[in-house]
C-alpha cells in the first residue's frame, strides 16, 4: 500500500493504436499492481466472450462509452489510475489514430512523462514520430520509449540498438530534454515490472522502476514568479471584516511572506503580508499550490492580474505568436478570425492576424502556402489580443505560456495554443 | 530546498482550484450533496478553497425519501457547522405531483427518479452550475468525464461531443438555460478519498464503520432490511457485521461484510479487496452501460 504521506503523483500519457501493445502494457501494469478488481474483470471477460473473443480484451477497461465499445475503438481520453507504494499514477490514455491528435494535445498537456511504444517488428514508424513531434511541441518533459514485443524479435540486441539509433537521430530535431529506451514485452511481463531475464544485455530500469524514480520534482517553474488572481475572497463577516485575500494557484516561482511584488497590469509594488494555505498560515507557496495571498497595502487587483517580481516580469503584450492544434471539425482556421482567448485567469477577444505555416505532423515540414487548418492540423498563427496578456514562453512555463481559443458562435472550444 | 508536496496535497490543490474557478466563472453555482463520503469531502474542500468566507455554494439535497436515518442526520449537523444554505429536492413531492411514476416490484429503485427531480431543482433554482462529486475511478462512463462538463438545455450529456480540456483553462461558456456538472474530485481514486479524510480527521456518517445491522441478500449483494424494499418470500433477513462503502439510496446501496471500525481499518481493507466499491450498487448492474444511459440523461 502507498504510504501516503510520502507519496508523489505522476501524470503520464500513452499514445499508440491497439496493435502496439498499448492497451495490453496498460493490462499490465494495472493487473500488476492489482488495481484491476474482480467484478471489473468478470464484466470485461463477459463482455469479450459475447463479442466472440477468444481471449480477455483488456482494452474494454479503457473503452467506457458504448459506441467505443460497439466500434473497438477509444474515440476519447480514458483516465486510469494505480499506484505503487512510491507513487501514484494517473494514466491518460490516448488513442492513436491520425484523427485523434486533438485528444493526444489533451492528454499530453498536463503529463509529466510520455509513453511511446514502439513494436519491435517494426521500429520507428510514422506514428512514432507523430506522438514524439507531440510530446515536443506539449513540452512533456520525460519521454520513455518502450520498444515493445521483444519477445517476436528474439530478445534481439541489435534490433533494440538499430531503433534506438533511428529514434535518436530523428529526436534530435525536436525539443525533447530527457529520453529514455526500455525493451518489453507487455504481453509476457518482460522489463514491465519484473526484470527479464531475456535481456541480459539491458543494463537500464524496468518500466515501473523508471516511472516511481524518474525526478519529476522540477518539471514546474520555481524560478519566475507567477501568481494568476483567480478569485477574491471577502468574507463580509464581523470576526475577517478587513480581510481581503487573493486566491490562486501558484503558476511559477516562490512567493514567501515579506516578499516585495509588482501587480499586474497596474505596476503598484507592496509586500506579500500573508499566506494562508488550505491548512492555515504558511510562510512560503509554489506551484502547484493554491493559496490565498494577503498584501500589505489595499490596492486594486482583482481575477485575470498577476503578482510578480519587480525584476522579473512576464511578457506584457496584446501581441504574440502561436503553435496552435486545431480541434474543431465543423469550422476550419479562419484567418481574421475572431475569437475568445483564455490565458490562465484571464480572459479576452483575439483576431488571427497571420497564418504563418501548417506544420507537417509527420516529417516537420513547414507549409507556408497551405491556408487550410482542419481538425487536427498543427499550425503557427500570429494574434492580437483586447488587451495585455502576462505570458511567458511555453518552454519556459507551460501554464502561463498556454492559452485556448472558443469559437464566440458555439461556445466550443476551437485551439489550443502555445506561446512562442 | 525540497519544494514537492505528497500526491493528496497536489490533488487538494487541484480541487480547490477548480472550485475557485466555478465561483469566479458561473453566476450562480449548486453542490449537489447526497449525504455520502465524496460529497462530504466536498464540502471540506469548498470549506478550505474559501476560509474565511463562507462556501459561496448553496447545498442541494435529492431526497428520495427512503434514506438510512443516519444520512439526514449528518447532513443537518453538516450545514449547520458550515453556516450553508441548503435546498432539498424531494422525489416523494414529485410522485406525488405526477412529475415522475413510482417503479413497481422487488427491485423497485427511486434511483432512476432522482434525475428528473433534479432537473427541475437546477431549473427552479436557475442554477448554471452543479458541483458533483463524481470520480473517474468509480465507473467507466465517469471515466471519460470533464472536470467542466456541459449539459445542454434538456440537461442532456453528449459523451462523444465533448470539449477538450487542456492544462488548467477550463471553458464555461453557455447558453441560456445550459449549464454546467463541474466534478473537482475527478482525479481522486476510493484509497485517497479516504488517506485523506483520515489525515485531516474528517468526522464520517457512521454507516461508513461497521455495525450489526439486519440485512438480506439479492443477487450475490446484501442489501439492508429496510421498510422501502419489499422482500420476495424466499428471502430471510439476518444480523451480520456489515459496512456501506457508498452511500445512496437504501433500496439499492449494497452493504459489505466488514470488521472496520476506523477509517485506518477501512484504507486496510480498501487497498486489500478485490471488488470495486460500486460493486454492490445494484442500479449500476442494470445493465452495462446503465451509468452512461443514465448520465446522458442527466444523472449526477
Amino acid at each position: 500500500m502507498t504510504d501516503y504521506k510520502s507519496s508523489e503523483l505522476l501524470r503520464f500519457t500513452t499514445a499508440g493504436s491497439v496493435d502496439d501493445g498499448k492497451s495490453t502494457l496498460i493490462g499490465r501494469l494495472l493487473y500488476d499492481s492489482k488495481s484491476i478488481y474482480q467484478d471489473q474483470y468478470d464484466q470485461i471477460k463477459k463482455t469479450s466472450e459475447r463479442m466472440g473473443e477468444a481471449e480477455i480484451n483488456l482494452a474494454l477497461l479503457t473503452d467506457g462509452l458504448k459506441s467505443e465499445r460497439e466500434q473497438g475503438i477509444t474515440i476519447d481520453v480514458a483516465y486510469r489510475y494505480f499506484s505503487t507504494p512510491k507513487r501514484k499514477f494517473i494514466i491518460a490514455d490516448t488513442p492513436g489514430h491520425t484523427q485523434y491528435t486533438r485528444n493526444m494535445v489533451t492528454g499530453a498537456s498536463t503529463a509529466n512523462v510520455a509513453l511511446i511504444l514502439i513494436d519491435a517488428r517494426q521500429g520507428v514508424v510514422e506514428q512514432t514520430r507523430r506522438h514524439a513531434i507531440i510530446a515536443s511541441l506539449l513540452q512533456i518533459p520525460h519521454l520513455v520509449c518502450c520498444i515493445n514485443k521483444m519477445d517476436l524479435v528474439d530478445f534481439s540486441e541489435e534490433k533494440y540498438n538499430a531503433i534506438q539509433e533511428e529514434f535518436e537521430s530523428f529526436a534530435a530535431k525536436l525539443d525533447v530534454k530527457d529520453v529514455h529506451f526500455i525493451p518489453i514485452s507487455a504481453l509476457l511481463g518482460d522489463n514491465v515490472v519484473n526484470r527479464s531475464k531475456n535481456t541480459p544485455w539491458y543494463e537500464g530500469p524496468t518500466l515501473i522502476y523508471y516511472l516511481e524514480n524518474v525526478h519529476i520534482a522540477s518539471d514546474h517553474n520555481f524560478i519566475d514568479v507567477r501568481f494568476p488572481v483567480q478569485y477574491v475572497v471577502r468574507p463580509y463577516s464581523d470576526e475577517f471584516h478587513d480581510y481581503r485575500g487573493y486566491a490562486g494557484r501558484v503558476a511559477g516561482g516562490v512567493l514567501k511572506k515579506g516578499d516585495k511584488v509588482m501587480l499586474l497590469p497596474t505596476g503598484f509594488t507592496t509586500t506579500i503580508s500573508q499566506i494562508d494555505g488550505p491548512d492555515g498560515q504558511q510562510e512560503e507557496a509554489f506551484p502547484p499550490q493554491s493559496v490565498t495571498v494577503q498584501l500589505a497595502d489595499d490596492l486594486d487587483l482583482s481575477r485575470g492580474d498577476m503578482i510578480v517580481r519587480e525584476n522579473n516580469k512576464p511578457d506584457v503584450s496584446q501581441d504574440f505568436d502561436l503553435m496552435v492544434c486545431w480541434f474543431s471539425s465543423d469550422a476550419p482556421l479562419k484567418e481574421n478570425g475572431k475569437y475568445t482567448i483564455m490565458h490562465t485567469s484571464q480572459e479576452a477577444r483575439c483576431v488571427v492576424k497571420k497564418l504563418r505555416y501548417k506544420l507537417d505532423i509527420n516529417t516537420l515540414h513547414r507549409d507556408e502556402e497551405s491556408k487550410d487548418i482542419k481538425m487536427n492540423d498543427i499550425a503557427r498563427i500570429q494574434v492580437r489580443t483586447t488587451k495585455p496578456l502576462f505570458t511567458d514562453p511555453y518552454r519556459t512555463n507551460r501554464i502561463t505560456g498556454s492559452v485556448i481559443l472558443i469559437e464566440e458562435g458555439t461556445n466550443n472550444t476551437v485551439a489550443a495554443g502555445m506561446i512562442i | 530546498m525540497n519544494y514537492s508536496i505528497n500526491h493528496l496535497k497536489e490533488l487538494e490543490s487541484e480541487s480547490i482550484f477548480v472550485m475557485r474557478e466555478v465561483a469566479a466563472q458561473f453566476e450562480n453555482p449548486v453542490l449537489m450533496f447526497s449525504g455520502g463520503k465524496d460529497s462530504i469531502l466536498m464540502v471540506h474542500l469548498a470549506y478550505k478553497a474559501f476560509y474565511p468566507a463562507r462556501i459561496p455554494f448553496t447545498l442541494l439535497h435529492i431526497d428520495t425519501g427512503h434514506n438510512f436515518d443516519e444520512t439526514i442526520q449528518y447532513r443537518d449537523d453538516l450545514v449547520k457547522r458550515m453556516n450553508a444554505k441548503l435546498i432539498v429536492g424531494s422525489v416523494q413531492d414529485a410522485i406525488d405531483n405526477g412529475l415522475v411514476r413510482e417503479e413497481k416490484g422487488f427491485n423497485a429503485s427511486r434511483n432512476g427518479l432522482q434525475t428528473a427531480v433534479l432537473l427541475d431543482e437546477l431549473e427552479k433554482g436557475k442554477f448554471d452550475a452543479a458541483l458533483g462529486g463524481a470520480r473517474r475511478d468509480e465507473e467507466k462512463a465517469r471515466a471519460k468525464e470533464r472536470f467542466f462538463s456541459h449539459r445542454d438545455e434538456f440537461g442532456q450529456w453528449d459523451p462523444k461531443n465533448q470539449r477538450p480540456e487542456l492544462w488548467n483553462l477550463f471553458n464555461s461558456k453557455h447558453f441560456m438555460g445550459e449549464h454546467f456538472r463541474v466534478f473537482p474530485i475527478s482525479n481522486w481514486t476510493e484509497l485517497d478519498v479516504w488517506q485523506y479524510l483520515a489525515m485531516e480527521e474528517v468526522p464520517l456518517p457512521s454507516l461508513y464503520f461497521a455495525h450489526e445491522r439486519k440485512v438480506f441478500e439479492r443477487d450475490g449483494t446484501l442489501l439492508a432490511d429496510s421498510e422501502h424494499i419489499s422482500k420476495k418470500p424466499t428471502e430471510e433477513v439476518f444480523t451480520e457485521m456489515v459496512r456501506c462503502r457508498t452511500i445512496g439510496d437504501v433500496t439499492c446501496t449494497g452493504v459489505w461484510r466488514s470488521d472496520a471500525q476506523d477509517v485506518k481499518a477501512i484504507i486496510e481493507e480498501i487497498a486489500t479487496t478485490r471488488m470495486t466499491e460500486r460493486g454492490g450498487r445494484t442500479d449500476d448492474k442494470r445493465s452495462e452501460t446503465s451509468m452512461e444511459d443514465r448520465k446522458k440523461k442527466g444523472y449526477f
